[in-house]
């Protein structure tokens, strides 16, 4: 007597009662603190903001531990929480040039106003894995000095004041900012909507996007006009009150890459731009952002789009890992209807092929098709 | 001068009003020609029915820029209701309209001035609402279209008298066209852009 | 910590609002894809995320929702969607189809046939029936301004030219009130005939596609086929094993590795009130067997 399958809702009930277990581990191994992701885990931290759309390190922290530090999944987990903020406008446009550098490099200049600053990186680290960070390690004091009360501006202003890169396109006053978390994403796209689909875009997505450019798949002849990383002021201008309020300060990183020039009989030759920011210290991420931006804006340039990069709405129908993971996973749904549905009908047609193949060598071919 | 204070309200309960509101236009404009009733719940303000302001409620926000006829434009009790309680932006020009209050029928324009949407996207069209004299007695109108099985049969007192010849605009337009929604009091009947409509006379 | 506060059916009003406006105009377009800001809600894309924001959008506290999946009300996703309704609008749920008012459904239309104060909301993984032949939206976007659908029949034909049928199986492309070319969500073609001049109001959402369309009750809905290879539903020829129904739609399990089969309903609550109402299937104590081998047991 055959029963048809019942209890699923306690089968749920009991996986995520598994999962919590297997997400807490070895019970008598200590459990790991929100502080302990926020601090030590920083830059896993900074991608899940970027990629979550939501500045705040202690959710992240905890989407971090909730996901056993799948970072997808806990980017999901913010994304799911922000949606049901409300939404009270959009604030100031920040100013990079008056970050607060942690870090700031050029490859353009030797020096530029202001000084190449290292700050915190893993650039020039040996990779070589170090046994002394495995318990109980005390980092050296770093070193300290006056800050500097120089200003630092941005390597693309220093070549804009001699028109050698083109302008940085300025909103109108008032005008509207795209949102693609309220408004449906059309094609063509314009380039805030576009800017902020690579902003929450998968960072492998993009570093791969970006790579595929320097390999000659929309090439554009980047140099790192500058990177830079630190803090700066978000304002917001209440309609009430006539001015704008400071909300208070977020870490960024900005990277502009100055790229292969432009002109025409009607205008001078210039650099191009392509604009990368995320949240935190993102470097990966904004230097893949800024080539992906530049390649999108082949069209616009009057350049040939071939290239996977260079193509608005492949890159970003496909940029977004939320949904790409989504849609990927919900394979393992059950699917037995039309595999069913499949199934009468490649039955039927091999029915009708066994039929009508003349000769005794067809139920052979027939049985390697099988295998 | 009206205050806020004084403006008549919204929805007592804004979540469960709005929801019972929308089934009741969803409905109607899936079964056109059928009187469907609006729970009225919440005040409305001069020259504005009680289902076109549960309607109002219900559907405008800040995305959905809205025109009115010149009744409605010059109540300044409409206008400052429809803004505290809505947030709708009211615009000039109807032809950008996600939404067109008609408070008398007389005052409909042109068909062809509201939006009509564009082949590729075709929901770009305005919705407009206009206020009738009654959903239930008046001539008799024969409507068939999807949503109607076979013959739907509506009686009502409708102005403008010739609003179904202007909308016979919509069969040439489709899949671009305009959707009405005719509110008599608390009462809703939809004749979306799909719903084509004869006559019967008296 | 910023502690989250859910809405009555878990979405807030702006975006209900926005959402009900994209389902008033996808019933005054049949088989039209209306974009619509779709959320991130907190299940995956891909997992019923539209079918989710639509019966939110229309779901009040008078309502009895049923979840289905695959036919069935206690597949895995159905339970998870149905305990997020129950627990987020309080509303009762039910597994009876006739008792419902809202049925959200996964890749099945029930069997009991539907009436008009029903709504049937469809899960649609892909709403864009040209997808597969034109990955580009800005193109099938323009193929359905112009109502330009040759891609669609050249496909169906080279299936008929190679395979001697139309190969599709499931997501069978129809035509909706003699205009849109609409992907019925993908439903076994078994389920297509049941879409036309259907008295409930049927809506899809496509959540990661950010899309929604409907059929307004009584609409002519069409699969798309040939006058030489007119369109044919497909069912095992079997009764179920378990009610003996002889017109539904059946699972096929299999019942060990020798081949063993048996067919039964994939409607479970068509299945479970047959049985109720008395009727038993041929083979409900015994797995079917496969044809070819009962006749070489003897």
């Amino acid at each position: 007597m055959y029963v048809a399958v019942k209890g699923g809702e306690r089968a749920i009930e009991n996986a995520h009662r598994l999962l919590a277990n297997a997400r807490r581990g070895d019970q008598t191994v200590a459990e790991v603190s929100l502080d302990q992701i926020s601090e030590q885990l920083g830059l896993a931290v900074d991608r899940v903001m970027s990629e979550g759309s939501l500045y705040d390190r202690e959710l992240a922290s905890l989407a971090i531990k909730q996901a056993r530090g799948d970072l997808i999944e806990a980017i999901f987990l913010a994304r799911a929480f922000r949606a049901t903020m409300p939404r009270f406008g959009t604030s100031e446009p920040v100013n990079t040039g008056a970050m607060r550098v942690q870090r700031r490099v050029s490859a353009t200049f030797k020096d530029i106003p202001g000084g190449q600053i290292l700050g915190p990186t893993f650039d020039y680290t040996h990779r070589l894995l170090d046994p002394s960070l495995a318990e109980g390690f005390v980092p050296e004091t770093p070193a300290s000095a006056e800050a500097s009360t120089a200003a630092t501006p941005r390597v693309t202003d220093i070549l804009g004041r001699d028109g050698l890169i083109e302008t940085s396109p300025q909103a109108e006053d008032g005008a509207s900012v795209g949102d693609l978390t309220r408004e449906p994403l059309n094609f063509p796209a314009d380039r805030d909507l576009r800017l902020q689909n690579l902003a929450r875009a998968d960072e492998g997505f993009l570093l791969a996007m970006g790579y595929s450019t320097q390999r000659g798949y929309g090439r554009n002849h980047p140099f790192v006009g500058e990177i830079r990383f630190g803090e700066v002021e978000v304002e917001f201008a209440a309609e009430d009150v006539g001015f704008a309020v400071p909300l208070g300060s977020i870490e960024l990183t900005e990277c502009q890459m100055v790229n292969q020039f432009k002109g025409s009989t009607t205008e001078a030759p210039c650099f191009t731009r392509g604009y990368g920011l995320a949240f935190g210290q993102s470097e990966r991420k904004t230097m893949s952002m800024a080539l992906v931006d530049r390649a999108l804006r082949a069209r616009e340039l009057g350049e040939e789009a071939l290239a996977p990069a260079q193509d608005e709405e492949f890159i970003l129908s496909h940029s977004d890992n939320v949904q790409a993971t989504g849609f990927v996973e919900h394979l393992k749904l059950p699917h037995y209807v039309d595999f069913q549905s499949e199934l009468g009908l490649l039955r039927k047609l091999r029915k009708e092929f066994a039929e009508t193949s003349a000769g005794a060598n067809a139920p052979d071919a027939m049985k390697e098709a099988a295998e | 001068m009206t205050t806020i204070a004084e403006l008549p309200p919204g929805f007592a309960d804004k979540v469960l009003s709005a929801q019972s509101t929308f089934r009741s236009v969803m409905d109607a404009m899936a079964r056109p020609g059928s009187v469907q009733p609006i729970v009225p719940m919440a005040g409305a303000p001069d020259t504005m029915m009680r289902g076109t302001a549960a309607i109002a409620l219900t559907l405008f926000d800040h995305d959905t820029p809205l025109w009115l006829d010149a009744r409605m434009a010059d109540s300044s009790d409409v206008l400052k209701w429809l803004k505290f309680h809505t947030g709708a932006p009211v615009i000039q020009d109807s032809s950008i309209a996600a939404f067109a209050l008609i408070s008398d029928g007389v005052l409909l324009p042109a068909l062809e001035r509201f939006a009509l949407g564009t082949n590729e996207y075709p929901d770009r069209s305005t919705t407009v609402i206009i206020q009738v004299d009654s959903l239930g007695t008046g001539r008799s109108f024969e409507l068939r279209g999807p949503g109607i099985d076979g013959v739907a049969t509506l009686q009502a007192s409708i102005r403008p008298f010739d609003l179904f010849e202007r909308l016979r605009v919509n069969e040439t337009l489709f899949p671009r066209g305009i959707d009405v929604v005719l509110v008599a009091d608390d009462a809703v009947v939809a004749i979306p852009r799909t719903t084509r409509v004869v006559s019967k006379g008296v | 910590m910023n502690a989250p506060a859910y809405n009555f059916a878990y979405l807030d009003e702006q975006t209900k609002r926005m959402i009900r406006r994209a389902i008033l105009k996808a019933i005054a377009i049949p088989g039209y894809q209306v974009p619509f800001a779709s959320r991130e809600m907190p299940m995956p894309y891909g997992w019923g995320t539209g079918g989710v924001q639509v019966t939110a959008a229309i779901l009040g506290p008078q309502d009895v929702l049923k979840v289905i999946d695959q036919g069935s009300d206690d597949t895995t996703n159905a339970i998870s969607i149905r305990k997020f309704f129950a627990k987020t609008a309080g509303v009762a749920t039910t597994t009876s189809t006739d008792e419902a008012t809202v049925i959200q459904t996964r890749h099945r239309i029930p069997e009991t046939s539907l009436h008009a104060n029903q709504v049937l909301v469809y899960q649609v993984p892909i709403p864009e029936p040209l997808r597969f032949l034109e990955p580009r939206e800005t193109e099938t976007r323009r193929m359905h301004a112009l109502a330009e659908y040759g891609l669609m029949h050249v496909k169906l034909y080279e299936d008929i030219a190679r395979f001697g049928h139309i190969a599709t199986a499931y997501a069978y492309p129809v035509k909706v009130n003699a205009r849109y070319v609409m992907d019925p969500s993908p439903t076994p073609k078994f389920d297509n005939p049941k879409m036309d001049n259907c008295p409930a109001l049927q809506l899809f959402g496509a959540g990661r596609e950010k899309r929604i369309y409907a059929i307004p009750p009584y609409t002519q809905v069409v699969s798309l086929d040939f006058e030489d290879h007119p369109f044919e539903p497909y069912r095992f020829n079997a009764p179920c094993a378990l009610c003996g129904a002889e017109n539904s739609y059946l699972d096929e399990i299999v019942t060990d590795d020798k081949g063993s089969r048996m067919f039964v309903c994939s409607d479970t609550d068509y299945c479970e009130g047959r049985q109720a109402a008395g009727h038993h299937g041929a083979q409900s104590a015994a797995p079917y067997k496969d044809k070819a081998q009962e006749a070489s047991n003897g």
